[in-house]
C-alpha cells in the first residue's frame, strides 16, 4: 500500500457554492472543521456528517465526506442508525437551537442519555434563521420576532443545562469565530468515546446580530468569558484578578477579586471537568453578574451504547449455536406428516 | 394458509368434518395459553386448522368483568380450513362474563362447558345476570356441562403445596385436559411444554400436569349428559413433510431474517412498542446470533429515522408499527423515497382511527399505505394473507426494497399477527438469493447513477474510499446529485421516481386466480387476511353451481400488470374489505370498472356466511 497522502483543508471542501448569508458565523465554523479534519487521523471515507433542517444543517453539503441532510429534528435518530449499522464510522451531527432543542428535543435527550458515540455540534444563534427570524427555544425573554412582535414571554432553554440533565458525558461550549478555542474543544470532544455535546455560540447577522458580541469583542471578552481549563483555577478578567469561588452558605458560585478582602489565588475554585455538580453550576453562569463559561465543562467518560450493544451480541453468540436459519425454523415443537 | 392437498369430503357444513371450539375466560385465566396448547395437539392429530385469538386491550381487567373477557377460537377439520369458523360448536366459559359475551356465537344445540364455581353471586351480577343461567333453564337450547372446576383443581393440586392463588391458576389446564378428552387429542406435547416452561419450578409444572390429567380423567369417568361424547374429526389429508405452528409475528420475523440473508445485508430493526406490532421487536431481539440488530427507539419517528440511517450506512433498515405509529413515520418515509434508500416498513393494522381498537383487527390502512404521504411520494405496498404467508411476503418485500432502493410497506394485521396456523416448514435453500451490490468504483461515480433497467439509484455506503457523497431531502440534480431548485429538473426527478415504482409492476407475478375461471359472472377480489373467509365463501357458492371466482391481490402497489384486463372479464366485481371501501375505490379509479364494495369494520374477521350471502345477493342482481 502507498503511504497515506496527508490531506488538507481543501480535500474536505466540496465544489458546492456555500450559501449562508454574508457574515454568518457558520462560515467560520465550517472553515475550522475543514481544517481540523485532516488532523484527526480518520480516513476521509469513514467520516459522516448528519444534519437535520435549518441553516446549520446545510453543513454536510460543504464537507467532502459522506453526508446526510435529513429532516427537521431527526438527525440524532438517523445518526444513531448509522452508528449502529457501522460503529467504525466517525459520525458528526450538526444541528441548531431550533432543530436540536425544539422539534428534535426528544431525540437529543435520548441520544445523549444513550451515550451514542457521536460528535454533536449545536450551533446556537438563539433564533430561527431559515424560516425567517422567528424566536427559538433559546431566545431571551422579550425577543421581538415575526411571531412575537411584542416580545417573547417564554423562558429560554440553556443547551448545556439540557445536555447535562439528559445525562451527557461530555459537554462543552465554544464560539464560532474563535478558531483556536473551537479547534481545541472539538478535538477533545472527538477523543471522547460516547456522545460529545458542543454548544457553539453562532452569530446570525440577519435576524439576531451581535448577541454574543460581548464575548467576542477583544475589549470586553476578558471580563465576560470564563475560559475553563481542567485542573486550572477559574480566573478571568483583563487583569487576571477575578475568580470564581463557592459560597458554601448559599451553595452558589460567586465572583471575587484576587487581592481584595483577603482573597488569594488559593481561594479560587479549580476546574474539575469530572465534577457534575460543578458543571451544572458553571453552565448557568450568565451576564451581567457572571462571566460565561466556555471550554470543556464536563467530561466523564462511560461506555458508549453502541459498544455495549455489540459486546452483548458477542456474548450471546458465544453462548448460542451458530446462526442457522433452517435450524431456527425447525426449533420448537415440530411434527412430521407421513 | 390451509395445508390440505386434497379434500376428503364434499364441502358441506358437516359437524363431523369440522368443529369450532372457543375458550373464553378472564384475561388472567390463561385462555390464550390453553388455546395454543389445544392448537398444537390438534395439529399433531392431523386436522387442518385456523385460530382466532380475541383478547381485550386491558392487561388485567377486574375479575369477572365483561370487557375483560379473553377468548381463543379454533376451527379444525378434515378438509381445508382457512378461517377460524363462523359459529361456535363448543364454548368453554370460565365465568359468567365469558358466557354472556360469547353465547350469541354458539350454534343451537352447541355444547357449553362452564366452571360452576365461578358463577358466584358477585360474578353473576358483574356480568349482568339476575339469575344463574346454569340453573334457571335459560340454556335449554344448548347442551350444558356445568362442573365445579375451581374446587376440583384446588383438590387435585393440593399435594404440590401451591398457594391458593397459584392452585386456582391451574384451572385452565384442567379445562384443557377435559377438552383434549372430548376431541381425542394427545396430552403429550402440552405436558412436555409445561415441564420445559416451568423447568426451574417443578412444583408448578407437576401441578399443571396433574390438572391436565385430572381434567382428562374427568371426561373418561364422569357420567356426562346424554349426547356428550368424544367428537370424531378425521385427520385431513395434508402434504407429507415437517410441520410446526406459527403466528404471523413469528413467520414475519423469520422472513425478515431470511430476506436479509438472501439480500446479503445486515438488518437493523428499529421499532417502538405498539399493540399489536410489538411481537416482532420481541421475537427479533432474541435472535442475536443472526445478522439482525434490534433497537427500541424513543418514539416512532426515531425508529424509522434510525432505520433510514442504517440503510444509508449499508444495512437494511426495518421499522414496524401499527397505523397510528405509521402516521408519525410518514415524513421520514418520504425522506427515504427522496433519498432512494431501501427501507421496510411493517404495518400490523388495527382498528382505527386514532387509538381505536388496539387489539382488534381491521384492514383500514390501505389508503395510508398507498397514498398517505406528502409530495407525490409513491412506494410499493405488499400485503400478507395469513400467518404463514408472512414469511414469503417479508422476503418479497426485502427483495423489492433492496433491488429498487425504495421504502416498501408490508401490511399485516392484528388477526394475522396473533393467529396460529400449521406451517409446512420451508427450506431456506429453496429460495433464490438476491444479493445486493454496493457501489465501489470511483470512476464516473455520481450518487444519482441508476440502473438503466430498474432505475434504482446506486447504493454506496460510508467507509468505501472514493464514494464520499451527500444525500438529503432537498431535490437533487438528476445528473450530478447536487442540490437543484431547477424546475425542469424537478419534473424529471418526479418522473423518474414515479417510473421507478411503476416499473416494479414488470417484476412481480401476474395476477392469478385463487379459485374459479378467468371469466364469469362474479369475481370476488380480496387482499390481506380476508383471504380465508372469501375463499370459503366463493367455494360454497361454486358448489351451489354459481359462476364465481376468487382473486386475491398480494401486490397492492403497483398493482399486477394484468389486473385491469383480468377484472374486465367478469360481469360483476365484489370487493369485501374490513374497511369502508379502500381497495374498491383504487380498483375503480385505476381500471374504470364498476366494482362493488362490501364493508365490515366491527373488529372481527368476516364470516364465511357473510361473504356467501353477499355474493349470492350480487348474483341475483346479475340475473
Amino acid at each position: 500500500m502507498n503511504a497515506p497522502v496527508k490531506l488538507t483543508l481543501k480535500d474536505y471542501a466540496t465544489d458546492q457554492e456555500v450559501r449562508w448569508c454574508p457574515g454568518c458565523g457558520d462560515y467560520a465554523i465550517l472553515k475550522t472543521i475543514q481544517k481540523l479534519m485532516p488532523e484527526l487521523g480518520v480516513a476521509k471515507e469513514n467520516s459522516v456528517f448528519v444534519s437535520g433542517i435549518g441553516c446549520s444543517s446545510r453543513f454536510p453539503y460543504y464537507m467532502n465526506t459522506f453526508g446526510f441532510h435529513t429532516i427537521h429534528g431527526r438527525a440524532p435518530s438517523v445518526a444513531t442508525g448509522v452508528k449502529l449499522a457501522n460503529p467504525e464510522l466517525d459520525v458528526w451531527m450538526i444541528t441548531g437551537d431550533g432543530d436540536g432543542l425544539s422539534i428534535g428535543g426528544n431525540h437529543m435527550l435520548h441520544v445523549l442519555r444513550r451515550n451514542i458515540d457521536l460528535n454533536i455540534l449545536l450551533f446556537n444563534n438563539e433564533i430561527y434563521g431559515l424560516t425567517k427570524g422567528q424566536y427559538s427555544p433559546t431566545s431571551k425573554v422579550g425577543t421581538k420576532s415575526p411571531s412575537t412582535p411584542d416580545g417573547s414571554v417564554d423562558s429560554p432553554l440553556n443547551p448545556c443545562t439540557f445536555a447535562l440533565g439528559a445525562g451527557a458525558k461530555f459537554v462543552a461550549r465554544s464560539i464560532d469565530t474563535d478558531m483556536k478555542h473551537l479547534t481545541a474543544v472539538l478535538t477533545e470532544g472527538h477523543q471522547h468515546r460516547g456522545a460529545s455535546f458542543v454548544e457553539i455560540y453562532q452569530n446570525c447577522p440577519v435576524y439576531n446580530d451581535e448577541i454574543f458580541e460581548h464575548l467576542k469583542n477583544k475589549k470586553t471578552a476578558p471580563d465576560t468569558r470564563l475560559v475553563l481549563e481542567n485542573g486550572a483555577p477559574m480566573i478571568f478578567g483583563k487583569e487576571k484578578n477575578k475568580g470564581i469561588t463557592l459560597n458554601v452558605q448559599r451553595l452558589a458560585l460567586e465572583v471575587v477579586t484576587i487581592g481584595e478582602a483577603g482573597i488569594t489565588e488559593a481561594d479560587i475554585l479549580v476546574h474539575d471537568e469530572t465534577n457534575k455538580v460543578m458543571a451544572q453550576m458553571l453552565v448557568e453562569l450568565q451576564a451581567p453578574d457572571f462571566p460565561t463559561a466556555i471550554g470543556v465543562i464536563y467530561n466523564a467518560p462511560a461506555v458508549a451504547y453502541v459498544a455495549d450493544v455489540y459486546s452483548q451480541r458477542i456474548e450471546v453468540r458465544e453462548k448460542q449455536a451458530p446462526a442457522d436459519l433452517n435450524a431456527l425454523l425447525r426449533s420448537g415443537h415440530t411434527w412430521t406428516v407421513e | 394458509m390451509s395445508v390440505v392437498e386434497e379434500i376428503n369430503q364434499p364441502d358441506v357444513a358437516n359437524a363431523g368434518s369440522g368443529v369450532v371450539v372457543r375458550f373464553a375466560g378472564d384475561s388472567g385465566d390463561g385462555m390464550q395459553l390453553t388455546g395454543n396448547n389445544f392448537t398444537e395437539a390438534t395439529a399433531i392429530y392431523g386436522n387442518d386448522l385456523a385460530t382466532f385469538p380475541d383478547f381485550p386491550a386491558e392487561i388485567r381487567a377486574p375479575a369477572g368483568a365483561t370487557f375483560g373477557v379473553s377468548a381463543f377460537q379454533i376451527y379444525f377439520g378434515s378438509e381445508d380450513v382457512t378461517t377460524a369458523g363462523d359459529d361456535v360448536d363448543v364454548l368453554i366459559a370460565m365465568n359468567p362474563a365469558a358466557l354472556i359475551t360469547n353465547l350469541k356465537e354458539l350454534v343451537p344445540g352447541g355444547l357449553i362447558i362452564a366452571d360452576a364455581d365461578a358463577f358466584t353471586a358477585k360474578n353473576l351480577a358483574r356480568a349482568g345476570y339476575k339469575d344463574n343461567p346454569l340453573e334457571d333453564g335459560s340454556l335449554d337450547a344448548f347442551r350444558l356441562i356445568s362442573i365445579g372446576i375451581t374446587k376440583r383443581v384446588v383438590d387435585t393440586v393440593k399435594p404440590f403445596g401451591l398457594s391458593h392463588k397459584f392452585a386456582v391458576r391451574c384451572k385452565n389446564m384442567w379445562t384443557l385436559g377435559l377438552t383434549m378428552w372430548l376431541f381425542d387429542r394427545s396430552r403429550d406435547a402440552a405436558i412436555d411444554g409445561l415441564r420445559t416452561k416451568f423447568a426451574s419450578k417443578p412444583d408448578i409444572a407437576e401441578a399443571n400436569v396433574a390438572a391436565i390429567n385430572a381434567g382428562h380423567a374427568y371426561g373418561e369417568t364422569a357420567e356426562l349428559p346424554t349426547g356428550v361424547e368424544v367428537y370424531k374429526v378425521p385427520a385431513a389429508s395434508v402434504k407429507p413433510g415437517l410441520y410446526r405452528n406459527t403466528t404471523g409475528t413469528e413467520s414475519l420475523s423469520y422472513g425478515i431474517i431470511a430476506g436479509g440473508q438472501l439480500a446479503n445485508v445486515p438488518i437493523l430493526f428499529a421499532s417502538y412498542p405498539i399493540t399489536p406490532a410489538s411481537g416482532l421487536l420481541h421475537t427479533l431481539s432474541g435472535q442475536k446470533q443472526f445478522d439482525v440488530m434490534t433497537f427500541q427507539a424513543e418514539d416512532e419517528i426515531a425508529a424509522v429515522c434510525a432505520a433510514i440511517g442504517a440503510s444509508f450506512a449499508g444495512s437494511l433498515g426495518v421499522t414496524s408499527s401499527s397505523g397510528p405509529g405509521i402516521s408519525l413515520k410518514a415524513e421520514a418515509i418520504s425522506l427515504a423515497c427522496a433519498t432512494e434508500l431501501p427501507l421496510l416498513i411493517v404495518n400490523t393494522q388495527r382498528g382505527g382511527p386514532s387509538t381505536g381498537l388496539p387489539t382488534k383487527t381491521e384492514q383500514s390502512d390501505l389508503y395510508q399505505s398507498v397514498f398517505g404521504r406528502h409530495g407525490d411520494t409513491s412506494l410499493p405496498v405488499i400485503a400478507a394473507k395469513d400467518s404463514v404467508d408472512c414469511f414469503d411476503v417479508a422476503i418479497e418485500a426485502i427483495r423489492i426494497a433492496t433491488k429498487y432502493r425504495t421504502p416498501v410497506i408490508l401490511l399485516s394485521d392484528g388477526y394475522i399477527a396473533n393467529a396460529s396456523e400449521p406451517w409446512f416448514v420451508p427450506d431456506i435453500n429453496d429460495y433464490t438469493p438476491f444479493p445486493v451490490e454496493f457501489e465501489a468504483e470511483p470512476e464516473g461515480f455520481s450518487p444519482v447513477n441508476r440502473d438503466p433497467e430498474t432505475l434504482a439509484r446506486v447504493w454506496a455506503k460510508p467507509g468505501t474510499p472514493g464514494m464520499e457523497h451527500r444525500i438529503g431531502g432537498i431535490e437533487k440534480d438528476a445528473v450530478t446529485g447536487d442540490i437543484s431548485y431547477d424546475s425542469e429538473n424537478h419534473q424529471k426527478m418526479t418522473d423518474i421516481r414515479k417510473a421507478k415504482i411503476d416499473g416494479i409492476a414488470r417484476d412481480i407475478p401476474l395476477q392469478d386466480i385463487a379459485m374459479g375461471s378467468e371469466k364469469g359472472a362474479v369475481a370476488v377480489v380480496g387482499w390481506g387476511s380476508t383471504y380465508g373467509s372469501i375463499h370459503q365463501g366463493v367455494k360454497r357458492c361454486r358448489q351451489d353451481g354459481m359462476e364465481v371466482s376468487h382473486i386475491h391481490i398480494r401486490h397492492m402497489w403497483p398493482l399486477p400488470a394484468n389486473l385491469g384486463e383480468l377484472l374486465s372479464g367478469y360481469e360483476k366485481v365484489l370487493v369485501p374489505e374490513m374497511n369502508t371501501g379502500q381497495l374498491v375505490k383504487i380498483l375503480r379509479a385505476e381500471y374504470m370498472i364498476d366494482a362493488k364494495g362490501y364493508s365490515k369494520v366491527n373488529g372481527q374477521p368476516f364470516k364465511i356466511r357473510e361473504i356467501e350471502n353477499e355474493i349470492k345477493a350480487l348474483a341475483e342482481v346479475v340475473k
